[in-house]
């Protein structure tokens, strides 16, 4: 066994650096060729002998108690083998451990329109639709919450009985430092009222699993998961069945977005049927399905309030902000808590007080979209830094440029900073638009606007406690030369399949097409959380590194022995291991496996990856830390019609600070498809909800589930995307490579509301920027009124106590001076956060290891 | 995902067999269908019903435009949209009839879509678009099934909208339609074809078939113009359309106008008194902006489609302006969205 005591990744020291082969070049990217000729399997596209057809009959009522489920037409029809109902169902699960609040199927409630009810397994996929459709449920509706403001005047009855209060799920107040002292300083002071509204990830694959009952009671679950770990978990607890009798192999994923980072119910049912019936079980949803499955961006209202000096230094910020949970937990503790953690990283903000809360409402849950809960108040912060620029008469650049957060320095909520390419992304979009000659200058009806935003590379901590890696990778070298790589992690589209076999292949010199890849497979690959928090390359990606680098060690070692050469004279390129300093041609890569298998015994080896320890240790700390973050800034040009309020996003123009590019190819990909999403929520995607005449019905319905009337862009709205990729490695990302799954999004949003001002002189402090906002305030200005169009109001909540942190520079040491709740959980450090895993290695306790 | 439900399918070989199929059969017994892409989704979603489907793709001489010597036209009912987008007669004579229909859904939607299929185009409605499971969580509406008309619950009519692009144009060129039947066939001029009434949209009988669509010589010396407002460059149905022709006597002066909304009613609806502010006056900006005023009170937009109606119902004036003033060949001032091409 390998010692996991090797947190030593960084890139080699100056001069000992390798050069690259492949890392940083354009490559093919490695499943490339199966899915454009459609040899990639997709969950929908397994079929197995004997298998049979799921389909899930879902609440037609908004908030309920079901009083009785009648199966018997559905069980007569032909095709019929079972029905499953919440009767069958006793455990509850969910994918945070705080908030395990959902069912396979519901239990004496619904609570809202797409709840699952039932299933029907049949012999085909039309038998099932048929017999759903013929299960009768009789209801007892209780009254409905359809918004914030709803759910706030509305304690009872309780959507959910373990929320915070009333149908407050979860309040969160954190104060970073002497807020009212940085208020009094300030030369400045703006508040504003924004809201960013929901809308959904739109994967172009729907989701679909297939259960396969094996062999002496063991089970196979196929499906279409961003987190097949997760999901082996939440199997295990539910079917009552112990993990090792449970495999999870995560298809490749059309599309996941973090709308399939969830444990969701028609997997269970899957599973719990095929063992039931000892077939196998297959369902695919239909698109309306997935908008029940939802879990996308929250809708958030905010208030920010933030003191400038003249210079547009920021002295302190208060920011509250109010999210619409939807009917279930999901990721919403951490939604709630990254519509604050992430304000900090951009630009020194000495002192922060962040204030949130999320309810329950009668809708489809909310939970993590691109981005997980730090658009929205980034929209606010960046449209409010382009209106304290107007204000001080300074250049909305030049406002941000003067004020860049410090690299390796940590924020006033305690979060440890790595590089920071933000400054030279600002100047790339800057100089690539011409911002500085033309802002605040072009014809009336064009306009530029700028903004910028930060991410993480990876979640600091896992989702459940533990201390083991969060990913692993294991390597086995074959004497033909190839090279097997195994590893939990998910391709979801973002090219994390080619990112691990470039890393494998760049340390051992060999070509992309002599690795072979087993990934996302519960049984066979080593544990890696998932593709989620934009995690993948910099953690897998470690652990790769290092796994490869063991073997490597390995090679080298048999090599040099075999040829006589000191070690550190061996390169390995073009499938060869050779001398650098000599004229021979070496070994061939395939001929180095054999001289080590000859010396080592069969060869295999691990990598595995552990975050760094951040310096918060107050309760909540564990939300916003990251190895390090990724930044962007982006220009958009706008034309905008006056009379109409009709728009056109004419040219985008993104930096986006990447570490280093292991492939080039797929960043700007990945670029360019967070711009697309981004305008997507900003110009018009929409999670509205329909509520008829309360008088005549108790219907709450999402307005319209389907991808026509659900307004996403096409590549016709799609302007033109200059892409430049910052390049200032990070020593704690692979070969210094950061995030680019997640970030480019976060500065779209407020750039086009920026550069709607820029064009009409009005601000839109909400999105999707609709054209008839952008008429109304254009006459609210005619009028003589606020030239504006937004929310007016941030409504009275009560967010809790307030826990007191004092800064750095304040003296503090990351903890809470006044958090009563110290010592309530053994595996919890007293101030609320996870111990280190050095001080629970030490207490000799396995259970202080994981929880469980 | 979604399936089709249970239903017997007929293909017949001539119009004859087709029309005897269809005889005395109500439209929930037995539905005609041409490229599909409204029927299909329609029974996917369970707010159409058939026992039967008859298919006319195996009835000859309905596709194809032909062009008579008198200058006349006549389009077979089932050619595809796309065919007609990109035929270059039609285009040379009728450019607005082209733009009109190379811009209804999308590229791949208009190989499969017919000229006949979008004129019958189903009302439209958000309330009732919509799956079997979400229908019933509102209880369904009155045009499928249900009570009430969620629109406008006081009213005793379905206010779906008619969202053809084909049917304002057409009727704006003054063409006809032919209808054919067990018993013999009649003609329609186009306008005709439709009532103001969401559920009973066409005055075709169920037992009719449109075969095919006649415009009149004088249709190429109109000024026409199309203008449609919608979310996406492609894919959406128009929220408001605008289609207009006017013929100018030797004087500039307005002779005859035809100007027709789309998507604001139930039917392509006449913009009455737009038309009359226009004819008799010499079509310069002043008459284009003073009749484009008064669209607004021909146009009924309701909380049903894309957008917000009370902006729709003001762009009403804004975009029959964009078109009158195509007419009178004046520059144009409205942001055009990046358009596909057909």
């Amino acid at each position: 066994m390998q010692p996991l005591e090797k947190p030593e990744h960084d890139a080699p020291a100056e001069g000992e650096e390798r050069p690259l082969n492949l890392i940083g070049k354009a490559f093919r990217r490695v499943d490339g060729r199966a899915k454009v000729t459609g040899q990639t399997r997709y969950a929908d596209d397994l079929s197995f002998p004997r298998m049979v057809h799921l389909k899930l009959l879902r609440s037609t009522v908004p908030h309920a108690e079901i009083l009785e489920i009648d199966a018997s037409a559905a069980l007569a029809l032909p095709g019929v083998l079972a029905v499953a109902t919440g009767e069958d169902f006793p455990v509850p699960f969910g994918i945070l451990p705080v908030s395990e609040d959902e069912h396979a199927l519901c239990r004496g409630k619904v609570r809202f329109v797409g709840d699952p009810v039932a299933a029907v397994a049949a012999l085909t996929e039309d038998q099932a639709a048929e017999a759903a459709l013929a299960v009768r449920v009789q209801y007892r509706p209780l009254s409905t919450i359809a918004s914030l403001e709803e759910a706030l005047a509305t304690p009872e009855p309780q959507i959910h009985d373990y929320a915070d209060s009333g149908n407050l799920h979860k309040q969160v107040s954190m104060c970073f430092g002497d807020v009212a002292a940085g208020f009094e300083e300030a030369e400045l002071v703006l508040e504003d009222t924004f809201f960013y509204s929901g809308n959904t990830h739109l994967p172009l694959e729907q989701h679909a699993s297939v259960a396969v009952p094996e062999d002496d009671d063991r089970l196979t679950l196929y499906s279409s998961t961003q987190t097949p770990h997760y999901l082996h978990r939440a199997l295990a607890k539910v079917l009552g069945l112990p993990g090792s009798r449970i495999r999870v192999v995560g298809t490749p994923n059309g599309g996941g977005f973090g709308g399939k980072s969830d444990p969701f119910q028609h997997e269970i049912v899957a599973a719990w049927l095929a063992l039931k019936l000892g077939r196998p079980v297959k369902i695919c949803l239909s698109r309306e399905e997935v908008f029940a499955c939802h879990r996308g961006r929250h809708p958030v209202l905010m208030q920010l309030r933030t003191g400038f000096r003249r210079d547009g230094g920021i002295t302190a910020q208060h920011l509250k902000t109010a999210l619409d949970g939807g009917a279930y937990g999901s990721y919403g503790v951490a939604s709630t808590y990254y519509t604050g953690a992430l304000q900090t990283v951009t630009y020194p903000l000495p002192r922060y007080w962040f204030e949130g809360a999320r309810v329950f409402t009668n809708k489809a849950p909310c939970g993590p979209k691109r981005g997980h809960g730090t658009p929205q108040p980034r929209f606010g912060f960046e449209v409010q830094l382009d209106k304290a620029a107007v204000a001080l008469g300074l250049n909305p650049a030049d406002l941000r440029l003067a004020n860049l957060a410090e690299p390796g320095s940590v924020t006033a909520n305690w979060l440890q900073l790595g590089t920071i390419g933000l400054g030279r992304c600002i100047e790339a979009v800057v100089a690539g638009s011409g911002y500085r000659e033309r802002w605040g200058k072009m014809p009336a009806g064009r306009g530029l606007g700028l903004a910028c935003g930060a991410y993480l590379c990876g979640a600091g901590l896992p989702i459940y406690w533990n201390h083991m890696p969060q990913s692993g990778v294991l390597v086995k070298l074959d004497r033909s030369g190839g090279v097997a790589v195994y590893c939990g992690q998910s391709e979801i589209g973002q090219g994390s399949d080619s990112v691990l076999a470039a890393i494998v292949a760049e340390v051992l010199g060999v070509g992309l097409g002599d690795i072979r890849l087993c990934v996302a497979d519960t049984d066979l690959t080593p544990v890696d959380l998932g593709s989620y928090s934009s995690r993948v390359t910099l953690m897998m990606g470690n652990a790769a590194r290092e796994a490869a680098e063991r073997a490597r060690e390995l090679l080298a070692q048999a090599v040099s022995a075999m040829l006589e050469v000191p070690l550190e004279r061996l390169a390995f390129a073009e499938g060869r291991v050779f001398d650098v300093a000599g004229s021979e041609p070496g070994l061939s890569f395939a001929e180095a496996v054999i001289a080590a298998e000859a010396r080592f015994g069969t060869l295999a080896t691990t990598g595995s990856y552990v975050p760094p320890r951040a310096p918060g240790k107050y309760r909540g700390a564990g939300v916003g830390p990251s190895p390090t973050y990724s930044y962007s800034a982006a220009v958009i040009e706008v034309e905008v019609d006056p009379a109409t309020g009709l728009y056109r996003v004419e040219q985008v123009w993104l930096a986006h600070d990447i570490g280093r590019a292991i492939n080039p190819a797929l960043v700007l990909g990945q670029v360019e498809g967070g711009v697309y999403m981004g305008l997507g929520e900003a110009m018009m995607e929409d999670s509205a909800y329909r509520r008829l005449p309360k008088r005549l019905s108790d219907a709450l319905v999402h307005k319209f589930p389907s991808l026509l009337e659900y307004k996403s862009p096409t590549f016709l709205d799609m302007p033109e995307v200059t892409t430049y990729l910052i390049e200032e490695p990070d020593p704690r990302g692979p070969f210094g490579a950061k995030e680019v799954g997640q970030g480019p999004l976060l500065p779209i949003p407020p750039a086009l509301a920026n550069a709607v001002f820029d064009a009409v002189g009005v601000r839109i402090d909400q999105v999707p920027i609709e054209p008839q906002m952008i008429v109304k305030a254009l006459e609210a200005r005619a009028a003589g009124k606020e030239a504006r169009f937004g929310p007016r109001a941030f409504p009275s909540i009560d967010f809790g106590e307030t826990l007191s942190v004092p800064t750095r520079e304040e003296g503090g040491d990351g903890r809470a001076i006044n958090d009563f709740s110290r010592g309530k959980s053994s595996r919890r450090a007293t101030s609320g956060t996870m111990k280190t895993r050095e001080e629970v290695l030490g207490e000799k306790k396995l259970e202080a290891l994981t929880t469980r | 995902m979604l399936r089709l439900p249970t239903f017997d399918y007929y293909r017949p070989t001539s119009l004859a067999e087709a029309a005897r199929l269809i005889a005395g059969q109500s439209p929930d017994q037995v539905r005609l269908v041409a490229g599909g892409t409204d029927l299909w989704p329609n029974l996917k979603r369970r707010h159409q019903k058939a026992e039967a489907v008859v298919s006319l793709a195996g009835v000859p001489d309905l596709r194809g435009v032909t062009c008579r010597p008198d200058g006349s036209l006549k389009i077979g009912a089932l050619t595809p949209l796309s065919e007609l987008a990109a035929h270059p007669e039609l285009g040379a004579r009728l450019p607005a009839l082209v733009v009109a229909l190379g811009s209804i859904s999308s590229p791949v939607l208009r190989n499969q879509g017919t000229l006949g299929g979008n004129l019958c185009l189903d009302t439209r409605c958000t309330y009732y678009n919509q799956s079997e499971e979400w229908r019933r969580a509102i209880s369904y509406c009155m045009k499928a099934e249900g009570e009430v008309c969620w629109v406008a619950p006081g009213s005793p009519r379905c206010w779906a909208v008619s969202s053809s692009d084909a049917a304002p144009m057409l009727s704006a060129l003054g063409a006809r339609v032919r209808l054919v039947c067990h018993e013999g066939e009649r003609w329609l001029p186009l306008p005709e074809l439709y009532q103001d009434d969401g559920m009973a949209y066409l005055t075709k009988r169920p037992d009719e078939i449109l075969t095919e669509i006649e415009l009149p010589a004088e249709a190429a010396s109109a000024r026409s113009a199309f203008w449609k407002l919608r979310r996406r460059g492609s894919i959406d149905f128009a929220v408001l359309s605008v289609a207009a022709s006017l013929w100018l006597d030797g004087e500039g002066r307005v002779e005859r106008a035809r100007v027709y909304l789309g998507a604001v009613a139930s039917f392509p609806a006449p913009a009455k008194a737009t038309m009359e502010a226009l004819e008799g006056r010499k079509l310069d900006e002043e008459t284009v902006k003073a009749a484009a005023e008064l669209a607004r009170r021909d146009a009924t937009p309701m909380d049903n489609t894309d957008f917000q109606p009370a902006w729709r119902g003001a762009m009403v004036a804004r975009y029959v302006e964009a078109a009158l003033r195509d007419c009178a060949g004046l520059p144009r001032q409205r942001l055009e969205p990046r358009l596909g091409q057909a």
